[in-house]
């Protein structure tokens, strides 16, 4: 079981049909496998621990990935955004390796022992192709380490996840159909190398035999016009990046765009206008609500386009509430739900996450595997089960705020305030204080309709308990998410420190 | 009788079919085209399946006992049928999901 294998199938299905790039100009299947193969001749030769990418996307990504399947050493995608001092320590952690790293990132990798930096272009251009007759067969055993990925350490110094090349075989072999996918389909990639989307998006569009297209540096703008010339017919966003696509398709007159067959979003929280306006921007696109952690080699419950549509013009309050969830697992994988003592919770009762399937690595370098006797993985991730069977998360249980001894997760009061028209994004955090151990304080996005704080207090009043109602509330400009759309908490409660001594409004 | 383990990859003997073994382990009467599979690239194709085992494999489709106990994965099309202990392999429900990333 190698990911080498899915190329392998897709280059002999599909040989000539274009794989990554424009329609005119791009890889084919059969020169993505040729690439991969004189990548694997390379990570060989050099005898390196690891094959990194520390760039944006090009090219060189799926031929480094597919590439270090080949030789049977992982891929190590790196944020290139890092700073000097993070970066290095990061790459000690890796050993020994062959990068391909933009301009200033190479520079900083080649003056450590054992590693070896290429730009993107050196790195696949046909005259940098190595010939090497007797490049062994790629290794089959299902265990081999595929992929290492550095979370992004939003709660503490990042831990790097393993995913073993039976978890990512098994993700794909059960969520995508081989060359499922019509000859003029195109995916448009956004999401950077080093987010575990990123990985699953090679994987699964090669499978499929979905055109990839990459866009780099994510603008909105530059999104749309892509969409528009280069015929593309699905894509992958987080939710900041379709916050500012909406914002954008208003701001040029609120045409709808019709030619994208399907959106997915995932990767955080997406707020309620947003998806609400998107919806009617894209009237006959399919949407899909994908949640997954890199722990679990990308998605393992979905919310699917008839979910959406019924929820946009449905009167049950049920069936539109079912846009706040994230759908129902994927075939083949379980979850459940439970209590502090781990025990199984019943429908709508909230609880910490479990996951149990193939897909589900649940493995860090540093800590070693994280699944439980039976093979279940905590996913650290609050939420519940609805009688349906969707599920609906609300937010890490690292966020929880703990008020007066009541645990609160920031997701439900978040969910009730976003049901609000004139909020576009909102956070609820814990910030220390004598009185309560940590009192709750919500920091608001309005959108050109700014509602009273009275009116906002209110409304949570009138959903959920009186604990849940904020001790404070802020307006900003934008709330501090990371490149890959997850909400800084982290920053928003060192910025709002001081209101823990500040009486309650 | 045929080693099966998963991750594994087989060879029909008599037409160009290769399938990946994603479940079953042990000594299986797993056939192709009515002759017994072998490991991958161990054995020179000759000869042409038999009368009723050439029904053909499909890339990518996955074939499976009625157990569920095997489940194997064509990387390779052929013109035989896959059979276990004389039973011929159905394909597998195709999956619909929808692009997710």
């Amino acid at each position: 079981m190698n990911l080498m294998m899915l190329l392998e199938m897709a280059a002999n299905g599909l040989e000539d049909r274009v794989a990554v790039g424009t329609r005119a100009e791009g890889l084919t299947y059969r020169q993505l496998f040729d690439h991969s193969r004189q990548a694997a001749v390379r990570y060989r030769t050099g005898n390196v621990d690891a094959a990194v990418i520390c760039d944006e996307s090009s090219p060189a990504v799926p031929v480094a990935l597919f590439g270090a399947a080949w030789a049977g050493i992982p891929y190590v995608p790196l944020n290139y955004r890092l700073p000097a001092d993070d970066l290095l320590a990061l790459a000690h952690r890796v050993g020994s390796a062959i990068a391909v790293a933009d301009e200033t990132n190479q520079h900083r990798l080649n003056a450590l022992d054992g590693f070896e930096a290429f730009t993107a272009a050196d790195f696949t251009s046909e005259t940098h192709l190595l010939n090497e007759p007797d490049l062994p067969e790629w290794p089959t055993d299902p265990e081999q380490v595929a992929v290492l990925l550095f979370t992004s350490g939003t709660t503490g110094s990042p831990k790097s996840a393993v995913l073993r090349h039976k978890h990512l075989v098994s993700y794909i072999l059960g969520s995508v159909e081989f060359m499922g996918a019509a000859d003029d389909e195109a995916t448009l990639v956004s999401v950077p190398p080093y987010h575990v989307a990123g990985v699953a998006a090679m994987l699964s569009s090669v499978y499929a035999g979905r055109r990839i297209v990459q866009l780099p540096r994510f603008d909105a703008d530059t999104w749309i016009d892509t969409v528009e010339q280069e015929g593309i017919t699905h894509a992958m966003v987080v939710p900041t990046m379709l916050t500012r696509i909406v914002d954008a398709l208003d701001a040029r007159g609120g045409e709808p765009m019709l030619g994208l067959r399907a959106l997915s979003y995932g990767g955080g929280k997406m707020p309620r206008p947003v998806i609400e306006r998107a919806l009617e921007l894209f009237p006959i696109t399919n949407f899909v609500n994908a949640y997954g952690l890199t722990e679990t080699s990308s998605t393992i419950a979905l919310l699917g386009p008839d979910d959406h549509r019924i929820a946009q013009y449905s009167d049950d309050p049920l069936e539109q509430q079912r846009l706040s969830s994230v759908g129902r697992p994927l075939p083949g994988l379980e979850v459940a739900v439970r209590d502090d003592h781990g025990n199984d919770l019943g429908p709508g009762q909230v609880g910490e996450i479990f996951v149990r399937g193939e897909q589900v690595a649940g493995e860090y370098q540093e800590q070693g595997s994280l699944l439980d006797a039976d093979g279940w993985f905590p996913t650290r991730d609050g939420g519940f089960v609805d009688e349906a069977g969707y599920l609906f998360i609300q937010g890490r249980n690292d966020d929880v705020i703990i008020r007066g001894g009541e645990n609160m997760s920031p997701g439900e009061i978040e969910d009730v305030v976003l049901t609000h028209p004139g909020i576009r994004d909102a956070a609820a955090i814990g910030v220390p204080c004598r009185e309560w151990g940590e009192k709750v304080v919500l920091v608001l996005v309005a959108g050109p309709q700014r509602p009273e704080s009275d009116e906002i207090s209110e409304l949570i009043r009138s959903r959920l308990r009186s604990s849940r109602v904020p001790s404070h509330i802020e307006f900003c400009e934008e709330l501090p998410y990371n490149e890959t759309g997850k909400l800084l908490r982290r920053v928003l409660r060192e910025r709002y420190a001081a209101l823990g001594d500040t009486p309650t409004e | 009788m045929v080693e099966l383990k998963p991750g594994s990859k087989l060879q029909s003997t008599v037409c160009a079919t290769e399938v990946m073994v994603v479940k079953g382990v042990g000594e299986v009467d797993l056939t192709c085209g009515g002759s017994p599979m072998a490991p991958a690239g161990t054995v020179e194709i000759s000869g042409t399946p038999a009368d009723g085992a050439a029904s053909g494999t499909q890339i990518g489709k996955r074939y499976g006992t009625t157990d569920e106990t095997i489940e194997l994965l064509v990387i390779k099309a052929g013109e035989g049928s896959l059979a276990v202990a004389g039973e011929t392999l159905d394909v597998a429900q195709a999956k619909s999901l929808p692009a997710s990333d």
